[in-house]
C-alpha cells in the first residue's frame, strides 16, 4: 500500500518520468548504433574471412567500432574521460583546453553584448527618437541569419591582423545583445505608472528613477534575456570557430573531426558543448537567485 | 583619405538625425500621417546608416577587401544574379523551406501527443526546455556524414533545430486556455478533440506563432551553417566560405543581402499570417489603433 503512494507520487513528479524517457532514449540509441553500424562490420568480417559468429559478439563489435556511423554512448563517454581527466589541460588534446577556448570567446562576447544591449536599451527608453528609429532595425536585424557572416568576420578579422579570441566573441556579441536590449527596455518600461507618479513627488531626476526605480524593476527581465543570451553566444564562438580551418576550440573539433571521419569526437565536442550550456545557464540561473534575494524577494 | 567625403557622411547624419527628432516630436491629429512617420522614421535611420557606410568607407579608402561600400556591393549583386539565384534555390527552397515546415509540424504533433499523455509531458517537456538551450546547430556535421552532401542533410538539420522551440511553445501554449472557458466547453459536452480546436488550438496561436518566427531564423542559420560542413557546388553557406577565401568579399556581401532579404520576408510572411489568425489578441489589436 505504502509502496504504491510513494509509486504514485513519483509518476506525478517530473523526476521518474525523465528519467523514464532518458532510459528510452539510450534504449533507442544503442539499437540504433547497432542497426547502423552494422553493414560496416559485415564488411569487417568479410574481410577477415570470418564467417561465423555469435550474436552477442557482432553486437559487441558493432558498438565498438573505431570510426562508427553512430558511437555509442559508452564510447562517447569513454572519449570524454580520456580526453578530459587523462590528459593534461593544457595540452592540444585535451578536450578541456578547446572548451576553455570556446568557453573565452564565449564569455568576452557575452560580456559586451550584455553591457552594448543594456546601453542600447538605456538609449531607447530615455530617446524618442532612438526609440522609433532603432527599434525596428534592432529586430530586423535578428531576422538576418547572422552566423552567415560569421567566416567573413574571423577571415577578413585575420587579414588585418585581429585573429584570436576577438573576433569569435564579436559574433556572440551580435548575437547576445538582441535579446538583452529587448528585454531590457521591457524591464526598464515596466515600473507602472503609480511608481513614476511617486518618483515625481520626490522630484526625481531622470537618472534618479533610472538608478532607483527602473533599473531594478528590470532584474528579472535582465536575468532572462541573459540566460537566452549566454547560450546563443556560446553557439556564436562555437560556429566562429568553423572557418579558422579547425586550429582550436568546440567548433575546430566538430570541424576536424567531420573531415577525418571521426564520429566519437564529434560526439564528445557535441557532449561537451552541451554541459557547457547547461553550466553557463544554470550558473545565471544561480546569480539571480543571489540577486533576487539581496533584493528582497522571497520565494 | 578624402575629406570631403566624411564630411558629407557627417553632415548627412545630422541632418537626418535632427530631421528624426523634430518629426517624433509632432503630435499630428491624422492617423495616417502618424504611420507615416512611424515608418519614415526607421527608414530613414536605415538609409543614413547606408550612407555613413558609403562615404566613409570611400573616404578613408578602406580595402574593399575590408568592407565594400554598399555601391558596390548592389553592383555584384546586379551581375552575379544568376549565382545568387542557384544558391537561394539550393538553400532556401530545397533545405529551408522543407526542413521547417518537416520541424514544426512533427513539433506540433508531438507537442498534441504531450498534451494527451501527462506522463509524456512530463517527462518531455523539461529535456525539451533543455534542448532548446543547447548549441543544436553541432549536429551539423552529423547530419552531413549520415545523409549525405546535398540538401537531404540540412534538412536534417534544421528538422532537428525547429523541433524543439515548436514542441516547447506548442505545449505551453496548449496551457493557455483559463480554467473557465474549459469549463463553458464541458457543459457543452464537447469531447477532447472539439475543445483542442474550437478552444485551446486558438488560444495557443499566439505561442505557436511565436515558435514559428523563432525557427524562421533558426532554419535559415541551420542550413547555411550545415553548408560549411560539405555541400555540392552550390549553395549560399557554401559560397560564402569559398568566396571569403578567394577575398571575393563583395559577393559575399552580395550573399548576405540575399540571405537577409530572405530571411526577413520569411519572417515578415509569418508575422503577416499571424495577423489574420490572431485578430483577437491584444497585442494584434493595438497594433491597429
Amino acid at each position: 500500500m505504502y509502496e504504491r503512494m510513494m509509486n504514485s507520487k513519483l509518476m506525478q513528479g517530473k523526476a521518474l518520468p525523465v528519467l523514464i524517457i532518458i532510459g528510452l532514449i539510450l534504449v533507442f540509441w544503442y539499437v540504433m548504433a547497432v542497426k547502423l553500424n552494422t553493414p560496416w562490420q559485415l564488411g569487417v568480417y568479410e574481410r577477415a574471412g570470418v564467417t561465423e559468429w555469435t550474436n552477442s559478439q557482432f553486437i559487441n563489435d558493432t558498438l565498438n567500432q573505431d570510426r562508427p556511423v553512430l558511437p555509442s554512448v559508452h564510447q562517447v563517454a569513454e572519449e570524454i574521460w580520456n580526453t578530459t581527466v587523462l590528459k593534461s589541460p593544457t595540452s592540444r588534446r585535451s578536450l578541456i583546453y578547446h572548451t576553455w577556448i570556446t568557453l573565452s570567446a564565449t564569455l568576452l562576447g557575452f560580456t559586451i553584448g550584455t553591457i552594448l544591449g543594456i546601453s542600447l536599451a538605456i538609449g531607447i527608453v530615455h530617446s524618442r527618437a532612438m526609440d522609433k528609429s532603432m527599434m525596428p532595425w534592432i529586430i530586423a536585424s535578428q531576422t538576418i541569419p547572422i552566423l552567415a557572416i560569421a567566416p567573413m568576420i574571423i577571415v577578413v578579422l585575420n587579414a588585418i591582423g585581429i585573429s584570436g579570441v576577438l573576433p569569435k566573441a564579436l559574433i556572440s556579441t551580435y548575437l547576445s545583445f538582441f535579446p538583452i536590449a529587448v528585454g531590457m527596455v521591457k524591464g526598464f518600461r515596466s515600473p507602472e505608472q503609480i511608481q513614476l507618479d511617486l518618483m515625481h513627488t520626490y522630484a526625481a531626476s531622470k537618472s534618479q528613477v533610472f538608478s532607483t526605480l527602473r533599473w531594478f524593476a528590470a532584474m528579472p527581465y535582465l536575468f532572462t534575456s541573459m540566460k537566452i543570451a549566454i547560450s546563443i553566444s556560446l553557439v556564436g564562438a562555437i560556429v566562429g570557430e568553423l572557418p579558422t580551418g579547425a586550429v582550436a576550440g568546440l567548433g575546430a573539433r566538430l570541424l576536424s573531426g567531420s573531415y577525418y571521419g571521426q564520429t566519437v569526437q564529434i560526439w564528445s565536442a557535441l557532449f561537451m558543448a552541451a554541459a557547457l550550456a547547461a553550466t553557463l545557464v544554470s550558473l545565471v540561473g544561480v546569480v539571480e537567485k543571489i540577486v533576487t534575494r539581496k533584493m528582497g524577494v522571497r520565494t | 583619405m578624402n575629406t570631403n567625403l566624411l564630411m558629407i557622411a557627417l553632415v548627412f547624419w545630422l541632418g537626418a538625425w535632427a530631421l528624426n527628432e523634430f518629426l517624433v516630436r509632432l503630435t499630428p491629429q491624422n492617423q495616417t500621417i502618424v504611420k507615416a512617420i512611424n515608418l519614415f522614421v526607421p527608414v530613414l535611420f536605415g538609409i543614413t546608416l547606408l550612407v555613413i557606410w558609403e562615404f566613409v568607407t570611400r573616404g578613408l579608402n578602406v580595402s574593399p577587401i575590408l568592407l565594400p561600400p554598399p555601391s558596390m556591393i548592389w553592383a555584384r549583386i546586379l551581375v552575379s544574379l544568376h549565382i545568387l539565384w542557384a544558391d537561394f534555390q539550393q538553400t532556401f527552397l530545397k533545405s529551408v523551406l522543407v526542413g521547417f515546415f518537416a520541424g514544426c509540424s512533427s513539433g506540433f504533433l508531438v507537442a498534441i501527443a504531450a498534451d494527451r499523455v501527462p506522463f509524456l509531458k512530463r517527462g518531455l517537456l523539461p529535456i525539451g526546455n533543455f534542448v532548446s538551450a543547447l548549441p543544436i546547430v553541432g549536429v551539423a556535421p552529423i547530419m552531413v556524414m549520415w545523409f549525405g552532401f546535398d540538401y537531404q542533410s540540412k534538412v536534417a538539420v534544421v528538422v532537428v533545430m525547429t523541433f524543439f522551440p515548436m514542441l516547447v511553445n506548442t505545449v505551453s501554449g496548449l496551457a493557455a486556455a483559463s480554467v473557465m472557458e474549459k469549463d463553458l466547453m464541458r457543459t457543452y459536452a464537447s469531447s477532447y478533440w472539439q475543445t483542442l480546436f474550437s478552444l485551446r488550438l486558438p488560444a495557443a496561436a499566439p505561442f505557436i506563432f511565436n515558435a514559428l518566427k523563432i525557427n524562421s531564423t533558426l532554419a535559415l542559420i541551420g542550413a547555411i551553417v550545415a553548408e560549411f560542413f560539405g555541400t555540392p557546388i552550390v549553395g549560399m553557406g557554401f559560397r560564402i566560405s569559398t568566396e571569403v577565401g578567394r577575398m571575393n568579399v563583395d559577393l559575399v556581401w552580395a550573399e548576405i543581402a540575399v540571405a537577409a532579404l530572405a530571411g526577413t520576408c520569411f519572417y515578415g510572411v509569418i508575422a503577416l499570417i499571424e495577423r489574420k489568425v490572431t485578430f483577437w489578441h491584444p497585442s494584434v489589436r493595438a497594433g491597429r489603433g
